[in-house]
């Protein structure tokens, strides 16, 4: 094939663009925009009809401006009034009418402010923990005759299915010593289990007994120290028995298949489900023992409700006072909280049997101190104030269930009942953790005089105190009150001998410090935890408590400035001497820093304590380090360098970025967002200057430049280095660094071989092809007002590209190659031009060193020469019957280039295209509807002055029926 | 599988009384079609009397078990011979329950060496080739209300070594003082026995306090007779030392079957008494003792 001479057509972008412009319309400003804030306040108050509600906060905003979304949502839209009518904490506060009446609805049912059993059970578990070995007793059958055959309406096949049920099992004693916790925890899970599948396999005796026997462990306080969690586990099984016989008798209610409502009356109840029901309570009536007796019908309580109205009201006062048969007074104060607890679901409106709960306990207070309790104390060798600390969780929840949406007055008298026994620490504990933080923080200096008073060989004093703390950060006591609550509560907390003592009772205060405080209070405590926990390296058993701390300050005092000039705010860093806590706390005053941080800073004392801790988590990276927790580092690290700013003086700015390189060289991301920093801190000089670059400050700008080159080859990301290089690049050139701009885009040229075929995307790997031409694309784009190097050729870094597109070894079946030449062809039709599309500013490109010249086109022309003679000649070798449609789709595309860049008078490139065209069509690969666009287009075209032609052109393409 | 017999009673708790009207259906479910000699339904109601072998000697006790005495017996006739179709068919059926003569209905009632029992008998009698087909069935009769008010009996006791009857060294025993009431010792049978206990003061730990209830049952006539008395139940209502001063609850709901109202005839009586049993540390065992009376309102 002959070659073909390109012909570019010459342009008159200036024209074009009027040309192609919208039509410019004149704005009224003060007219609608789309954009704007809607101004919306007459019609709000037509919507807003109902009766004032939630929208206290939206009414007060809505007065200037509003979003349109929120205005709609908050007027009419039906889901939002639902939800702000359902949501009981809003409507609480503001409807106050309503509120007695929903008030009555609602005590049927525990709101979501009153906090469920199932998040303390968790805690329990993990604090009351022991080493000793445990041992599970069961006996099944033991009870034949007695606990089982009671049921009348026991059908003769069932009633001898149970009898050799009571065989199988007769005397099966088991009794299983040795255990460790973990076994024991095991076994009770295991029981669970086999209860569950005895009462699916309809072996609901065997699983009456299961949960007989394991209440019963409930008697056992042998290793006393985990009674807690043993009541835990224990109840959880209790809990399970209750549901299912609930749901079995539940179910037998169901009327052709229609399920009873959930509140239905005993009414309609039917007979057989009645007589189950009353089987249940006749049964559990003859259990021997008392506790396990107790346990199961407290299991059961709800089912109370099949029978009658006042069931529930009946029963559990008869529970309570059940309870005083129970001698050792935890497992009676645990009887109890199990009891709240049933009640409490079942029929939270039933307040009375929980008062007398509580007043039963104190009743049996004393018997702590009785003989029996000691003797066993002593045998088991636990101490008193260990032994105290058992009955927080269940004390704890009785009150909280008595102090639940409970009228201050009742509040008032369970503190005086309290404050009139002896030792009252673990009730005066347990009020503190159950009663509203209000109600405490009004009374705290009353508190503080209890405490004192208590006997110090009891209940340990620094609970209360980190009792009384965690009520103080939650409400605030009275303003008069506050600075001598901290002297007080300090001057005990600080006596504290032990260390993990100290730290959990300061850790508590800090909070309450911070919050009234200024940062010279803060400053004294924190150093006084660094006094008690520095001696023997106690902290190192701290860590965690030392990390709350840590975070309390940071969320009350976010201004850095003040944080870092409360002095011992660093040296209390410096107890952190484990790496992985240190960075953890790092990264929490980072994130701080970040999310508080307003304005940019310079502040010397800010700079160099974060430089210092962002270096400390920079310095945790090694080998083993993830990538998602290099990730995160590096976006706090580059968060706190864009903060980073001091004004004018950009050198001080440049050195810090020199200073953050040496510092953070193992993070890539921050030597990547310093490599952006420094370029804009060159576009920033430049824009003072207005362009017109002083000695100094072309100087101080080359100083950029030549920072940005030696960082970028440090980096591993090869598209990383190809974007910086030519983004550098170009700043050097806006900036008037010619051989510097020059020097990255060798860089990038001699880099581009490298590019490997495929690259790691989020870590999976991916084809490089679409990147690299993207890349290319962006880079011809910028080439084109590159000014040639006066010692070296013409077009010399385009020939350098050409060059190295040339070699890079291609995808075998790709045809990117041959699109990239096409894409060379714009840039070098853009380049014959008189005038260039765009310019640098002060930057004379070679249309303006060239003029025109004819040796400089000419070179131009021999380029495109060897560039469309590649083209063909790929054309060529895609006839084969399996690339034909690729074939199609490349002829279609380089006929448009020429459409668009070529000068279609030239006769030999007429040709040319018309065969492009005929060629796409010829094995019908082409889409016919492009080819009726194109057409379309090209005979639009004609129309235009000096297009004339096109006509021709356009007769000359046929279109190919697709038949 | 091939033929099934059963008998529904259609109270849930099977549970009528004298002049009531026993009523259900017989359910037969078949395959194929049952071909039969007739179906005919029995009811049945006895006392079976037992002489322990405590108060005869063994052998008397075995052969010498007293006649039972027959309180109902009638038999209906369902469906004459002939065939069923197959699947299920139900019959219905109405017993009045009234006794002849001056017999009395006595409740229903479980014990060791008496029993009052009441079934149903469905028989399906069939030829030669295949078995005869019965299914029998409980159901329970109650007592007529009694007429008359109950008086309740309050009951204050106290218990101190001194008040023990049977002691034989009074100077070992830990000293103690034991308070309590019953709220009544004339019980309906369908409510608990209630009352509370206090433990004012005691030297040794208690271990447990439990309530025993006692069945006492008699048989025979003037020539002699029987007298045993046996547990029914034992619920304990303190577990453990429990706390000085404190009332604790007494509270126990008469077992259904096993407990009757109390009765007194010419061949047998069925009395009950309650123990309330104090267990101590040192294995010391105070007990007291309180006939009951029950009856149903």
């Amino acid at each position: 094939m002959a070659a073909f001479p390109w012909h570019a057509r010459s342009r008159n972008y200036v024209s074009e663009s009027e040309m192609c412009k919208l039509e410019s319309i004149p704005l009224d400003f003060g007219d609608y925009h789309p954009l704007k804030p809607i101004t919306v306040t007459e019609s709000k108050t037509k919507k807003m009809n109902r009766k004032g509600s939630t929208s206290s906060t939206s009414s007060s905003s809505s007065s200037s401006m509003l979003d349109p979304l929120s205005s709609v949502l908050d007027g009419t839209d039906p889901l939002s009034l639902f939800a702000a009518a359902a949501d009981p904490v809003t409507t609480a506060a503001t409807m106050d009418s309503t509120r007695k009446k929903r008030d009555k609805d609602d005590s049927s049912a525990v709101g979501s402010d009153f906090e469920p059993w199932s998040s303390k059970r968790g805690d329990i578990l993990a604090r009351y923990t022991t080493t000793e070995k445990l041992s599970i007793n069961l006996y099944m059958g033991s009870e034949k005759g007695k606990a089982t055959t009671t049921g009348s309406a026991v059908s003769e096949k069932v009633r001898t299915r149970l009898e050799e049920l009571d065989d199988l099992e007769e005397g099966s004693q088991k009794e299983l010593l040795n255990l460790t916790q973990q076994d024991y925890m095991n076994r009770i899970e295991e029981l669970n289990q086999s209860l569950k599948d005895a009462w699916s396999s309809d072996q609901k005796v065997k699983a009456l007994k299961i949960v007989i026997q394991c209440s019963k462990l409930l008697s056992d306080t042998t290793v006393i120290q985990f009674y807690p969690s043993k009541f835990v586990l224990i109840t959880d099984i209790l809990d399970t028995f209750g549901k299912l016989v609930y749901e079995r008798i539940l179910s037998m209610c169901m009327d052709s298949r229609v399920s009873l409502p959930d509140n239905f009356s005993p009414e309609s109840v039917n007979d057989t489900a009645k007589e189950t029901c009353l089987n249940w309570f006749f049964k559990i009536a003859s259990i021997r023992e008392l506790i396990p007796r107790f346990y199961v019908e407290a299991a059961i309580l709800k089912c109370n409700k099949f029978l009658s109205k006042m069931g529930i009201s009946e029963c559990l006062p008869r529970l309570t006072s059940m309870i005083r048969g129970i001698g050792d007074p935890l497992v009676a104060v645990y009887a109890r909280a199990y009891l709240c607890r049933v009640g409490m679901e079942v029929a939270p409106q039933l307040k009375e049997s929980l008062n007398e709960n509580f007043f039963d306990f104190l009743l049996t207070f004393k018997q702590i101190h009785g003989d029996t309790v000691q003797n066993q104390l002593v045998v088991q060798c636990v101490e008193i104030p260990l032994y105290l600390t058992l009955y927080s969780p269940a004390i704890d929840w009785i009150l909280q269930c008595i102090a639940y949406r409970a009228p201050e007055v009742l509040l008032t008298e369970m503190m005086e009942r309290c404050k009139n026994l002896g030792n009252n620490a673990l009730l005066l504990n347990s009020i503190m953790s159950a009663f509203r933080a209000e109600f405490i923080a009004a009374r705290s200096m009353d508190f503080i005089g209890m405490i004192k008073e208590c006997d110090e060989s009891g209940f340990p004093k620094h609970l209360l105190f980190r009792s009384l703390g965690l009520n103080l950060a939650l409400a605030d006591p009275p303003e008069s009150d506050r600075l001598q609550i901290l002297n007080e509560a300090w001057k005990v907390i600080t006596k504290l001998k032990n260390p993990q003592d100290y730290i959990n009772c300061a850790e508590v205060w800090v909070e309450y410090t911070c919050r009234h405080f200024t940062k010279r209070e803060v400053n004294t405590v924190l150093a006084d935890v660094i006094k008690h926990m520095t001696p023997d390296r106690a902290f190192e058993d701290a860590y965690p408590q030392l990390q709350s701390i840590i975070q309390k300050v940071i969320t009350y005092i976010y201004d850095f400035s003040l944080l870092f000039s409360v002095e011992k705010f660093l040296p209390f860093l410096d107890m952190f001497q484990k790496e992985s806590v240190r960075v953890e706390v790092c990264k929490c005053i980072m994130e701080s820093f970040i999310k508080h941080q307003q304005e940019s800073t310079k502040d010397p004392v800010i700079l160099n304590a974060l430089l210092h801790i962002c270096k400390t988590m920079h310095d945790s990276v090694n080998a083993l380090t993830l990538e998602d927790e290099k990730r995160m580092l590096a976006a706090l690290i580059n968060g706190f360098i864009k903060m980073v700013s001091f004004g004018r003086d950009f050198e001080q700015q440049l050195s810090f970025y020199v200073e953050a390189r040496s510092m953070f060289c193992n993070l890539e991301p921050v030597l990547v967002q310093l490599i952006h920093s420094v370029n804009q801190l060159a576009m920033e000089t430049r824009k003072v200057m207005k362009g017109n670059h002083s000695r100094k400050t072309a100087a101080f700008v080359r100083a950029c430049v030549a920072f940005c080159f030696i960082t970028i080859p440090s980096l591993s990301g090869i598209f990383t280095r190809l974007n910086l290089y030519l983004h550098s690049g170009q700043v050097a050139l806006a900036n008037q660094c010619l051989s510097q701009a020059d020097a990255f885009f060798k860089a990038a040229v001699s880099l581009v071989p490298e590019v490997p075929k495929m690259i790691n995307v989020d870590g999976k790997m991916r084809p490089s092809d679409t990147f690299l031409l993207e890349f290319l694309c962006n880079f011809f784009s910028t080439l084109l007002v590159v000014p040639d190097h006066p010692e070296q050729g013409v077009l010399f870094l385009v020939r350098g590209l050409l060059n190295v597109i040339q070699d890079y070894t291609w995808e075998d079946n790709s045809d990117d190659k041959v699109r990239i030449y096409t894409n060379v062809l714009h840039l070098l039709s853009a380049m014959t031009q008189e005038a260039y599309i765009y310019h640098v500013d002060k930057v004379d490109s070679n249309d303006t060193l060239y003029g025109g010249d004819s040796k400089f086109l000419t070179e131009i022309n021999k380029l495109c020469e060897t560039v469309i003679a590649q083209i063909l000649d790929h054309l060529k070798t895609l006839g084969k019957e399996e690339t034909l449609k690729r074939q199609s789709q490349l002829a279609l595309h380089f006929f448009n280039t020429i459409l668009a860049h070529g000068d279609l008078r030239n006769n030999k490139l007429n040709q040319l295209s018309v065969n492009l065209w005929n060629l796409a069509q010829k094995h019908g690969f082409a889409d016919t509807s492009t080819m009726v666009t194109t057409l379309e287009y090209i005979k639009k075209r004609s129309k235009q002055p000096e297009m004339s032609h096109f006509t021709d052109l356009a007769l000359r393409l046929p279109l190919q029926s697709r038949t | 599988m091939g033929t099934a017999l059963d008998i529904k009673i259609k109270r849930a708790n099977k549970v009528y009384r004298c002049g009531e009207v026993l009523s259900g259906v017989v359910v037969i479910t078949s395959k194929d079609t049952v071909q039969h000699q007739g179906i005919s339904l029995t009811m049945e109601g006895s006392v079976n009397l037992q002489l322990s072998a405590k108060s005869v000697g063994v052998f008397e006790a075995f052969y010498n078990s007293v006649k039972p005495i027959q309180i109902i017996n009638s038999t209906i006739e369902m469906v004459k011979p002939g065939k069923l179709p197959s699947g299920k068919t139900e019959i219905p059926f109405e017993f009045p329950l009234h006794t002849k003569g001056n017999k009395v209905l006595y409740e229903t009632y479980h014990g060791v060496f008496v029993n009052i029992q009441y079934t149903l008998r469905c028989d399906m009698r069939r030829s030669l080739l295949a078995k005869d087909l019965t299914k029998t069935c409980e159901f329970i009769v109650h007592s007529l209300s009694q007429k008359g008010k109950l008086m309740p009996s309050p009951v204050d006791f106290t218990i101190t070594p001194e008040t023990l009857q049977n002691v034989k060294e009074r100077a070992s025993l830990p000293k103690f003082l034991i308070r309590g009431h019953l709220s009544s010792t004339n019980c309906i049978i369908t409510q608990p026995l209630t009352g509370q206990l206090i433990v004012e003061n005691a030297e040794a730990a208690v271990k447990s306090i439990e309530l025993q209830l006692v069945r006492v049952e008699t048989c025979g006539c003037a020539e002699g007779y029987a007298r045993d008395a046996t547990e029914i139940q034992n619920i304990q209502i303190a577990d453990g030392d429990v706390c000085r001063g404190l009332p604790v609850p007494i509270y126990m709901v008469f077992p259904r079957l096993f407990t009757c109202p109390t009765l007194e005839t010419t061949n047998f009586k069925v009395e009950f008494e309650v123990n309330i049993v104090v267990l101590l540390h040192d294995d010391h065992l105070i007990t007291e003792n309180f006939p009951l009376k029950l009856c149903r309102m």
